[in-house]
């Protein structure tokens, strides 16, 4: 091994440079998670708006599947690293506290792995729903008055479902619990932390978090309570 | 004040260890926690029985021997206190008190609650320190220190290495103890010259000992005795990242 891929290899293999790896995708996964969530709020701008919104996206060809490659990638590398660094850290306290009291670390801090494989597990599920169309496949099928995918009605017939809607809020909910903690502490790993941003960092990712959960919520609650109208026709 | 103790006794490394209660009967609210172990023992040696074998040196909160998990808080529950600080008058009569060692892969219980932290000398070992060529001494001020480097500097300085940072961690990671070794030096002009590769080998050290990571939870801040920031675990990660990536000057 040549020196300099010596000095790669053991930035993977170190707590730090593990850690730095976690953060890092964290701020990609961040990324996509606020973007997606202001690209799904076009729903409200109406059928026409949101499916050009959506056939632009299915329209960017070779880009679309660049994007797709660097989330997925990002999404193992977090996944993986954030498990490698649990282990470790179940191995470095063999011997647990008969009793243990936590003084400062937050309940969705505790809890990272839990909310993190649920919201992976809807992540999978999300896809092969509305991406692939391979659950639920009666709402895929739909075509608007253009020709194009109608995602708008597929979107709010799939949300009048309850079964659908709610394991959508309850999902959102985890995923911005897994934020709530995430979002402050890949400041902190980054080393993009001190005194002074600490508490703005840590207020920043509670708003992020609600923020990101009412965003989305919006959109069954609305499918739901009938804010989002469906276009005349599609249901016989 | 009557208590009863829940007290971790365990022969040697190898003994597998347990929770023993004994009463500790009329106690002076003002003795200090160890004056009350050391009450405790007596009567124990009355009785024939092993006294609780505990580490301690000044008993004035300064060196960072005391080493105890009091009711599943490293050092108890006083802030800003090592455990020979803390008094009696912060419980309640007829308390059940919990003590058990400083509980990590990188801390064996050599006995009852003492435990062999020697792997914090390792990693100081590994970089914590500031070469100095033999010479003639060197002027006083001839290095100027900016103040707000200076305070800084001297707020990680303030580290006595107990271990309480790894004992309340749910990960028993050490990173509070070397990032305020990383920072205090790295601050200074006379330790910046070999910040980089300090602030490496000492992590490699501080991994090779098996203590586990940081998840940014914050539990070794609020039970550090010496109430040492976690902003400077920030500033390791930041030191650790130029480390690394920028070769050094």
């Amino acid at each position: 091994m040549t020196d300099k891929v010596q000095r790669i290899t053991s930035v993977f293999s170190s707590s730090i440079g593990k850690k730095l790896i976690v953060a890092f995708t964290g701020v990609i996964l961040t990324g996509f998670v606020v973007g997606h969530m202001l690209g799904n709020l076009q729903v409200f701008l109406g059928q026409d708006k949101f499916n050009t919104y959506a056939s632009f996206l299915q329209g960017l060809g070779e880009l679309l599947y660049v994007v797709r490659g660097m989330l997925l990638l990002a999404v193992i590398l977090h996944i993986y690293f954030s498990i490698k660094l649990a282990l470790e850290n179940r191995e470095a306290r063999p011997i647990p506290y008969a009793v243990k009291k936590y003084r400062e670390a937050s309940y969705a801090s505790r809890t990272m792995h839990y909310s993190g494989i649920i919201v992976f597990a809807f992540i999978v599920y999300h896809i092969l729903h509305f991406t692939l169309g391979k659950v639920h496949p009666q709402y895929y099928h739909y075509i608007d008055p253009k020709g194009r995918h109608d995602v708008y009605s597929m979107v709010i017939l799939s949300f009048r479902n309850p079964l659908i809607s709610g394991t959508y809020i309850v999902s959102m909910f985890l995923l911005a619990w897994h934020l709530s903690h995430g979002f402050s502490s890949l400041f902190q790993t980054l080393g993009l932390n001190n005194a002074r941003l600490r508490p703005v960092l840590g207020t920043l990712g509670t708003l992020l978090a609600w923020a990101v959960f009412a965003g989305y919520v919006s959109i069954p609650l609305a499918a739901w309570t009938g804010i989002l109208k469906l276009p005349p026709g599609v249901l016989p | 004040m009557d208590l009863t103790l829940y007290v971790w006794r365990q022969k040697d490394a190898k003994d597998s260890g347990r929770l023993e209660k004994y009463p500790a009967k009329s106690i002076d609210p003002n003795m200090s926690f160890l004056e009350m172990l050391d009450v405790v023992n007596e009567g124990l040696i009355q009785q024939n029985i092993e006294p609780i074998a505990f580490d301690s040196d000044c008993r004035e909160g300064i060196c960072g021997t005391c080493s105890m998990t009091i009711n599943g808080i490293p050092h108890g529950p006083e802030r800003g206190t090592t455990v020979c600080q803390l008094h009696m008058r912060k419980f309640k009569d007829g308390d059940a008190i919990y003590i058990e060692p400083f509980r990590a892969r990188a801390f064996p219980v050599l006995r009852d609650l003492i435990t062999d932290r020697s792997a914090f000398d390792r990693i100081i070992q590994a970089g914590g320190y500031v070469s100095i060529n033999t010479g003639g001494v060197p002027d006083g001020n001839a290095i100027p220190v900016p103040k707000v480097a200076q305070e800084e500097a001297m707020d990680a300085a303030q580290c006595i290495g107990c271990g309480a940072c790894v004992a309340a961690c749910k990960n028993a990671s050490a990173m509070l103890f070397v990032s305020a070794k990383v920072s205090h030096l790295a601050l200074l002009p006379q330790g910046a010259v070999e910040r980089k590769r300090r602030v490496l080998n000492m992590v490699g050290q501080m991994d090779a000992e098996s203590f586990g990571s940081c998840t940014n939870q914050y539990e070794c801040e609020a039970v550090c005795p010496k109430e040492i920031s976690v902003q400077f675990i920030a500033r390791m990660n930041r030191e650790y990242l130029q480390g690394r990536v920028l070769p050094e000057a």
